[in-house]
């Protein structure tokens, strides 16, 4: 409190920079025990395993890391998981768009059960959407004969998984902007001559399309990493079917620990890039 | 999320004195079960049913076929197996104590974020979104790095005589790893939103920390903490890709009940898989159940002390003034 605590810098910087404040006050000794134990947990738990990664990274040395990237097993698997994700997002993007649009605007048999089900592949783990997928799809089932084995085991099957995985993602992101949107616009739009298609391009979906980015973003996000899904729907076949995630699993397995650190960067740079990018997005919405 | 969709559009009608007086329905009515109106939007409307249909009922519905395909008796005979059982032990303990280190910790993180300003706040925040932008697998390499049998921190816990890879502890602290950020990201926003002024009062009238919070924060977060508790639990049980690669997948002993299904597709013992998936899937849906009662529950209330607090007048809108001191 007294003013010859602040007399020199380091005894400021000590105050205001260290200490900072605990709700607006000089921080008590139990705040600085809770923070000191809140910050011990993210340094046991994120920081300490981060740290070995980068030990790792280190030891290995740069030029190992890069001929193990450009090793191509696994450029072919950084590329499957790319590619698949883009299409995953792009197919994301438009259908669930459409459905949050027909669950807002339209009043047809089932709608409550379409609703209820759309949360579904949040809440299903994701071994258990790889079964759901094979069994419904899979080479031994009714649709998967008639399909002659097209999509399990094949990579439209890897996209399947992942639109699977990620459609809930556009839809929740777009349906409460469209439930705020008032339906008169479009109905003015209607009543002015313009078709559902005119009236959907030029009113609706300008409105719509920061959701449908941030929606498609967290898709494309969480598709990049997706394990469970792909390993049961893939088949797993290196320069065919294996992703990423499933490149780094077989590399660990095999003991090929600087092949699975490698991917693992790569991988880790673009999702960690991705959810900067969109958080500078994010901020920079509600900032203006 | 039905609920708002059919209350919010008359309201937003209502507001408006021309169309007030002829609802939308008259004009349209619905007709069918694809709700009538163009052929268009009902052949957008038939898409959209089309497609949740062949990509999330369907598969939905062929798990339960296949689990049940051949008869009750053989899906409580594939349910009571002894690796299923155990498996289902080992998921359940993992989850219940990952669950339980994220829900102390992470409401250590929360009141320290919420409440604190520091130096390195601004990455301790960032920090902990982390385990949402890394792939399960990742997640699992990580662990292996620093715990693995031949580092410096896995062989000298091995010294202790505590063994992390390829152990039980493993499986706790990747499930922990994987859902670290659910119980801080669900409790920040409510502890916000919630402000300082109780807390200042229960401080003035002489309560110490820990009766603060017991008696003044803890009540008003608790839907707020228990959402994420759910939240964690649900991620918990469903935990694959860590797991896997962390567990060394020793049946009856590090197996848990995603290792099994896995293990089971691998081993041509579809039915097996389908029954375990069965309860996996019917325990997350649940609990994704209750956590849309609580949400409702929990939108209500709020919109109930909104309304209050509107009523009260001047006298609420200065205190929400100095409720966010930094937000």
């Amino acid at each position: 409190m007294t003013a010859t605590k602040d007399a020199t810098w380091m005894g400021r910087w000590w105050r205001n920079v260290v200490l900072g404040t605990d709700r607006g006050r000089p921080p008590s000794v139990g705040g600085l025990i809770l923070r000191g134990l809140a910050i011990g947990y993210l340094a046991v738990m994120i920081v300490l395993p981060l740290g070995a990664l980068g030990l790792e990274a280190i030891r290995s040395g740069p030029s190992a890391l890069l001929s193990a990237l450009l090793d191509p097993f696994a450029r072919h698997a950084l590329v499957l998981t790319l590619t698949t994700a883009a299409v995953m997002t792009v197919i994301n993007a438009v259908m669930g768009t459409l459905t949050a649009w027909v669950i807002a605007r339209r009043e047809f048999v089932g709608k409550r059960w379409v609703n209820a089900f759309i949360d579904l592949p949040l809440a299903i783990p994701t071994v258990v959407t790889g079964l759901m997928l094979v069994t419904l799809y899979g080479p031994a089932s009714v649709l998967g004969t008639v399909l002659g084995g097209s999509i399990i085991y094949q990579q439209p099957g890897i996209i399947l998984a992942l639109v699977f995985v990620t459609f809930p993602f556009v839809v929740r992101s777009v349906q409460p902007v469209l439930l705020e949107l008032d339906p008169v616009e479009e109905e003015a739009a209607a009543t002015l001559g313009a078709g559902p298609w005119l009236t959907f391009r030029r009113v609706v979906l300008p409105t719509l399309a920061p959701a449908i980015f941030s929606g498609a973003a967290q898709s494309f996000a969480r598709a990049l990493g997706e394990f469970g899904s792909v390993v049961l729907v893939s088949g797993n076949r290196p320069l065919e079917t294996t992703t990423a995630p499933l490149y780094i699993y077989g590399a660990l397995e095999s003991g090929d620990r600087t092949g699975a650190l490698a991917v693992s960067l790569a991988l880790l740079a673009g999702s960690l890039g991705l959810m900067l990018v969109f958080n500078v997005v994010q901020t920079g919405k509600t900032g203006s | 999320m039905n609920l708002s969709s059919t209350t919010r559009e008359p309201e937003s009608r209502a507001a408006l004195p021309v169309f007030d007086e002829r609802p939308m329905e008259s004009v349209a009515p619905p007709q069918g079960w694809l709700g009538g109106g163009s052929w268009k939007a009902q052949l957008l409307t038939a898409l959209v049913l089309v497609w949740v249909g062949l990509l999330v009922i369907l598969p939905t519905v062929s798990l339960v076929f296949e689990a049940l395909g051949e008869g009750p008796a053989r899906l409580y005979k594939s349910l009571t197996h002894p690796d299923v059982l155990a498996s289902f032990r080992l998921t359940l303990v993992a989850t219940l104590a990952a669950t339980a280190l994220n829900t102390v910790f992470g409401l250590m993180i929360a009141l320290t974020l919420a409440r604190q300003s520091f130096v390195g706040r601004g990455l301790a925040d960032a920090l902990l979104d982390l385990p949402f932008a890394v792939s399960p697998v990742i997640a699992g390499l990580l662990l292996i790095l620093l715990y693995g049998p031949m580092t410096p921190v896995g062989g000298w816990l091995d010294s202790l005589g505590i063994g992390v890879i390829y152990h039980p502890l493993g499986l706790v602290i990747a499930t922990a790893f994987v859902t670290l950020p659910f119980v801080a990201r669900e409790v920040v926003p409510v502890l916000r939103e919630f402000g300082i002024d109780q807390e200042e009062v229960a401080h003035t009238l002489g309560a110490g920390r820990w009766t603060t919070f017991r008696r003044i924060t803890l009540p008003s977060i608790r839907w707020g903490l228990a959402y994420g508790v759910l939240l964690t639990i649900a991620r918990g049980l469903g935990e694959f890709g860590a797991v896997l690669v962390v567990s060394g997948n020793i049946l009856g002993r590090t197996q848990t009940t995603t290792l099994y299904i896995h293990d089971a597709v691998e081993t041509f013992n579809p039915q097996g898989a389908a029954a375990a998936s069965l309860v996996l899937g019917g325990v997350s849906v649940g609990l994704l159940l209750t956590l849309e009662a609580l949400r409702e529950r929990v939108e209500r209330r709020e919109c109930h002390a909104a309304t209050t607090a509107a009523t009260k007048g001047e006298s609420s809108t200065t205190a929400t003034n100095g409720r966010e001191p930094r937000s």
